[in-house]
C-alpha cells in the first residue's frame, strides 16, 4: 500500500474526506452533505463522536489496565475498599459539565433547523404506498415519483439482473424532485394512506410524513448535483422501494424546467392528473394552501 | 401446603435432609403443569427463554440471509416484514423477559432466604399464560394475510392492514402483558414480605434490588400499552378512530403512548442484567462491589428517568421545539446514572484479584459492548442529529448492542454463575470460554458494521439495498450466521451439565460472597430451601 494511499484510507476513516453526491462503498461515516444545516449536523456528529472516543480511550483503558494488572496471578491479594466519595462525585459531576457543553451546540442547531420563516419555495410532499407526490404549490406543477423501471425490473425475485448492473439500483426514479440551488425550500409533508419519512440524507434532514397531518421542514442546497435517499419509515411491502431523488439545479436551468412543467399542465391534462391520486388521499390542499398564504 | 398425595420416590431423593418435605411434590409432567415450586417454575422460564432464543435467532438468521448481498433471493418483502416483527416480539417479550424472570425465580427466593415465591399459584399462571401467548403468536404467522408485519412497534395506520393475524398478535401481547404483570406482583410481594429476618433494603443483593425496581416498573408501563394495542384493536373492528386523522384522531398518539410504554421497556430488559453483572463482577474481583448504595440510587434513578425520555424515539415526528429540547436534554441526563453504574463495575475491579471464569468473561464483555451501545446511545440524544441517525442502521446497531451483548450476554453470564447451584455440577469451563469468544468476535462482526451502514444511509426494515451497502451487509451476515451457530453450543453446554459433570461445591466459585445466602444451600440447591428462614446479620 503506498503512503498516499494510506493517508486517503486513514482520512476516510476520519471522516474528513468531502462527501460528494456520489456513493462509494466501504463508507464509514455520516455524510457532511450539502446544506449549511447538514454540515452543522455533521459538526455536532464529530463533536459528540470524538467525545465518545475520548471518553471511551479512557474508561476502556482503565478497565483494560484493571484486567491485565490485577489479575489473580499478578495480583493476588485484593483490596478491601468500596467507597470513595471523592471519586464518586468527580466521576458525577464530569458527565454533566460534558453533557451542558453538548446540549449548547445542538440547542442553537435544533432552533435553526425548526426555523422555516423566509422560504422561497414551497413543495409540497405527499408520501402514499409506495411512491412520492410532489406539489409545488401555487405553481401550478405535480407529479408522482417512483421507482424507475430498470430497478423496479431487477428487483423482482430472482429477476436474473444482477443489482451491480443497474445504475444507482434502488435509488433512482421516474420524476425526479427539481428544485434551485441557493434557494431556501420549504418542505410540506404528509401522507395519504400510512406513516412515510421523507430523507435525503445530503440534506441532513429526514421527517415523518403522516396522514392528516402536516409537518415543515427546510433545506437550501449549495452544490448543484443529483441526491438521493429513500423512505425511512417502515410503510408496509415496498417500503424499500421508494426512493427519494432531488435534482438541484442552477436558478435559469429551474426556471427553464418549471416553465416546460407549467406548458405541460395545460388544462386538458390537470383532470387526469388530478384523476391519478388516490381516494385515499385525504384534502390537506385547503390547509396547504392557506399555511401557503400565511406565509 | 397439604397433599393427598403419598410421597413419591422421586420426591424422597429430593428430600434427603428435608424431613418436611411429606406434602408429595407431583411427579412427571404433574410435577410441571401443576409447578408451584419457584425452582421449577425458574427452570422452565429459563427453558421457555432458550427456545424462544432460538426461534427468534431463526427468524434473525432469514433476514441476514436475505440481506447477505442485494437483489431479493430468497423471501418475499412481505414475508420479511413479518420477520423483522415477529423476530422483535419474540425476543422481547419471549427470550429477554422471560430469561430474567426466570432467574428471578430461581434466585430471589434463595437470595433473600425465602422458602418460596410468595405466590406461587400465580406464579404457575403466569408462566403458562407465556406459553400460551406465543403459541398464538407464533401460529399468527401462518393465518391468511401472514403475521404481523408493521414493526414490533405496531405503528399505525400501518398495522390497521394487517390482515387475520391482528387479533391474534394483540391477544397474544395481552396475555404476555398479563403475564408479566403477574409476575411482577409475585416478585415484589416475595422481595417485601419474606426477606430473611435483619435483611433490610439496603442489604439485598444487587440483583434482587434491580428486579424490585424493575417490577415497579413493568406494573407501571405494561397496561399502558394494553390499552394502546386495545385501541389498535377498536380502530380496526370497531370503526373507532383514535389514531385515525379522519375521524379526528392522531397517529402520533400511538407512538407517544406506545413509547411512554417503550422506554421504560427497554430499562426492565436492562435492569436485571445490571443486578446480574453487579453479582458477578464482585465475586471474580474477589473484592466488594464499589459504592453499593450509589448502585442502587443509579438503578432508581435510571427507572425514574424512563419515565420522561420516551419522545426521543419520535423526533422526527414533528413535535414542537420545546418538545425536542425537553426530551434530548432529559435524555442526555440518562448518561449520568448509567456512567456512575460503568464507573463502580471498573472501580469494583481496581485492585482487585481477577480470574476469568465463563461468568466473568460474559460479564466483561458486556461491561465493554454495552458501554458502546451507550455510546451510541448519548450520540442519538442529540436531537438534530438524530435526524440523521433516525430510522437507519445506526439505531439497529445501538438497540442491537445495549440487548444483544448488553441484556442477552448479562443472562449468560448469570446462567454460567448459577448453573452449578441449579445442577449441581460444573459445565465445561472450556466449552463455556469456546462459547464466549465465538460470541464476542462474532456478535461485532455481525454488529458493529450496521454503525457504518447507518450513517452511510442504510435505512431499517428494508429487505433490499442499494449496492453501495453490499460489502457491510455481506460482513454482518457472515457475523449473524457465525454468532448464531455459536448458540448451539450454549444449548449443548446446560444440556451437558444437567445431565452430569464435576460435583459442585457449595459455594461454587471461591470468590463468592460468602454472606450472599445462595451460596449457604447445598448444590444443586434442594427442591425446598430456607423452610427456617436464616438470620442475617
Amino acid at each position: 500500500m503506498s503512503k498516499t494511499l494510506k493517508y486517503s484510507a486513514v482520512a476516510a476513516a476520519l471522516g474528513t474526506l468531502q462527501a460528494g453526491p456520489a456513493l462509494a462503498a466501504w463508507d464509514l461515516n455520516l455524510r457532511v452533505g450539502v446544506t449549511e444545516l447538514s454540515r452543522e449536523i455533521y459538526g455536532l456528529h464529530m463533536l459528540i463522536l470524538w467525545i465518545c472516543v475520548a471518553i471511551a480511550v479512557a474508561v476502556f483503558g482503565v478497565m483494560v489496565y484493571s484486567i491485565v494488572k490485577f489479575r489473580r496471578s499478578a495480583h493476588p491479594e485484593p483490596a478491601t475498599f468500596s467507597h470513595n466519595t471523592k471519586a464518586e462525585i468527580i466521576w458525577t459531576i464530569i458527565p454533566v459539565v460534558i453533557l451542558v457543553a453538548m446540549a449548547i451546540p445542538a440547542a442553537e442547531t435544533l432552533v435553526k433547523i425548526e426555523d422555516t420563516r423566509n422560504s422561497e419555495l414551497t413543495i409540497k410532499v405527499t408520501g402514499y404506498q409506495w411512491k412520492w407526490h410532489y406539489d409545488y404549490v401555487g405553481a401550478g406543477v405535480n407529479f408522482f415519483s417512483t421507482l424507475d423501471k430498470e430497478s423496479n425490473a431487477a428487483r423482482q425475485p430472482n429477476s436474473g439482473v444482477a443489482p451491480e448492473d443497474v445504475e444507482n439500483y434502488l435509488l433512482a426514479v421516474d420524476n425526479p424532485l427539481v428544485v434551485p440551488v441557493d434557494t431556501k425550500v420549504r418542505v410540506l409533508l404528509t401522507a395519504g394512506d400510512v406513516l412515510h419519512a421523507w430523507w435525503v440524507p445530503d440534506f441532513g434532514m429526514k421527517k415523518d410524513a403522516i396522514p392528516g397531518f402536516v409537518n415543515e421542514i427546510w433545506f437550501k442546497a449549495d452544490v448543484p448535483g443529483t441526491y438521493r435517499g429513500q423512505c425511512a419509515e417502515l410503510c408496509g411491502r415496498d417500503h424499500g422501494f421508494m426512493p427519494v431523488v432531488v435534482e438541484v439545479r442552477s436558478k435559469e436551468d429551474y426556471a427553464a424546467w418549471l416553465a416546460e412543467k407549467q406548458a405541460a399542465a395545460s388544462p386538458a391534462a390537470a383532470p387526469a392528473a388530478a384523476a391519478n391520486v388516490p381516494a385515499t388521499n385525504l384534502t390537506i390542499d385547503g390547509a396547504i394552501a392557506s399555511v401557503a398564504k400565511a406565509e | 401446603m397439604s397433599s393427598v398425595h403419598s410421597v413419591s420416590a422421586a420426591a424422597a431423593d429430593h428430600a434427603h435432609d428435608h424431613a418436611h418435605e411429606d406434602h408429595g411434590a407431583p411427579t412427571g409432567w404433574r410435577r410441571w403443569l401443576f409447578a408451584t415450586n419457584h425452582k421449577d417454575i425458574g427452570t422452565m422460564y429459563l427453558l421457555f427463554s432458550l427456545i424462544m432464543f432460538f426461534i427468534g435467532g431463526a427468524m434473525a438468521m432469514i433476514i441476514r440471509a436475505e440481506l447477505f448481498q442485494p437483489g431479493l433471493q430468497l423471501v418475499d418483502p412481505g414475508f420479511f416484514n413479518m420477520m423483522t416483527t415477529v423476530h422483535a416480539l419474540v425476543m422481547v417479550f419471549g427470550a429477554v423477559m422471560p430469561a430474567t424472570v426466570g432467574l428471578a425465580n430461581w434466585m430471589l427466593p434463595l437470595q433473600v432466604g425465602a422458602p418460596d415465591m410468595a405466590l406461587p399459584r400465580m406464579n404457575n399462571f403466569s408462566f403458562w399464560l407465556l406459553v400460551a401467548a406465543f403459541t398464538l403468536l407464533i401460529l399468527s404467522l401462518f393465518v391468511p394475510g401472514g403475521g404481523p408485519a408493521a414493526g414490533w412497534t405496531l405503528y399505525p395506520p400501518l398495522v390497521i392492514q394487517t390482515g387475520n393475524s391482528l387479533p391474534m398478535a394483540i391477544f397474544a401481547i395481552h396475555l404476555a402483558g398479563a403475564s408479566s404483570i403477574m409476575g411482577s406482583i409475585n416478585i415484589i410481594v416475595t422481595i417485601m414480605n419474606l426477606r430473611a429476618p435483619g435483611m433490610s433494603l439496603l442489604k439485598m443483593p444487587l440483583f434482587t434490588w434491580t428486579w424490585l425496581i424493575t417490577a415497579y416498573l413493568l406494573i407501571a408501563v405494561m397496561p399502558v400499552f394494553a390499552g394502546a394495542v386495545t385501541m389498535v384493536l377498536t380502530d380496526h373492528f370497531f370503526g373507532t378512530t383514535f389514531f385515525s386523522a379522519t375521524g379526528g384522531g392522531d397517529p402520533v398518539l400511538y407512538q407517544h403512548v406506545f413509547w411512554f410504554f417503550g422506554h421504560p421497556e427497554v430499562y426492565i430488559m436492562i435492569l436485571p442484567a445490571f443486578g446480574i453483572v453487579s453479582e458477578i463482577i464482585p465475586t471474580f474481583s474477589r473484592k466488594p462491589l464499589f459504592g453499593y448504595d450509589a448502585m442502587v440510587f443509579a438503578t432508581a434513578s435510571i427507572a425514574f428517568l424512563s419515565f420522561i425520555v420516551w419522545a426521543h424515539h419520535m423526533f422526527t415526528t414533528g413535535m414542537p421545539l420545546a418538545g425536542e429540547m425537553f426530551f434530548m436534554l432529559s435524555t442526555m441526563l440518562i448518561a449520568v446514572p448509567t456512567g456512575v453504574k460503568v464507573f463502580n463495575w471498573t472501580a469494583t475491579m481496581w485492585r482487585g484479584s481477577l480470574t476469568f471464569e465463563p461468568p466473568m468473561l460474559f460479564s466483561l464483555s458486556f461491561l465493554f459492548l454495552f458501554t458502546i451501545g451507550g455510546f451510541s446511545g448519548l450520540m442519538m440524544s442529540i436531537a438534530p442529529v438524530d435526524f440523521q441517525y433516525h430510522d437507519t442502521y445506526f439505531i439497529v446497531a445501538h438497540f442491537h448492542y445495549v440487548l444483544v451483548p448488553g441484556a442477552v450476554f448479562a443472562i449468560m453470564a448469570g446462567v454460567y454463575y448459577w448453573l452449578p447451584k441449579w445442577t449441581g455440577h460444573m459445565y465445561s469451563m472450556t466449552l463455556a470460554k469456546w462459547h464466549f469468544w465465538l460470541s464476542t468476535i462474532f456478535v461485532n462482526i455481525l454488529f458493529f458494521p450496521q454503525h457504518f451502514l447507518g450513517l452511510a444511509g442504510m435505512p431499517r426494515r428494508i429487505p433490499d439495498y442499494a449496492t453501495q451497502f453490499a460489502e457491510f451487509n455481506m460482513i454482518s451476515s457472515i457475523g449473524a450466521f457465525g454468532f448464531g451457530l455459536s448458540q448451539l453450543l450454549f444449548a449443548y453446554i446446560i444440556w451437558a451439565c444437567v445431565r452430569g459433570g464435576e460435583k459442585a461445591s457449595d459455594k461454587v466459585w471461591d470468590g463468592a460472597d460468602p454472606h450472599g445466602l445462595e451460596w449457604t444451600v447445598p448444590s444443586p440447591a434442594p427442591h425446598h430451601t430456607f423452610d427456617v428462614p436464616p438470620v442475617v446479620k
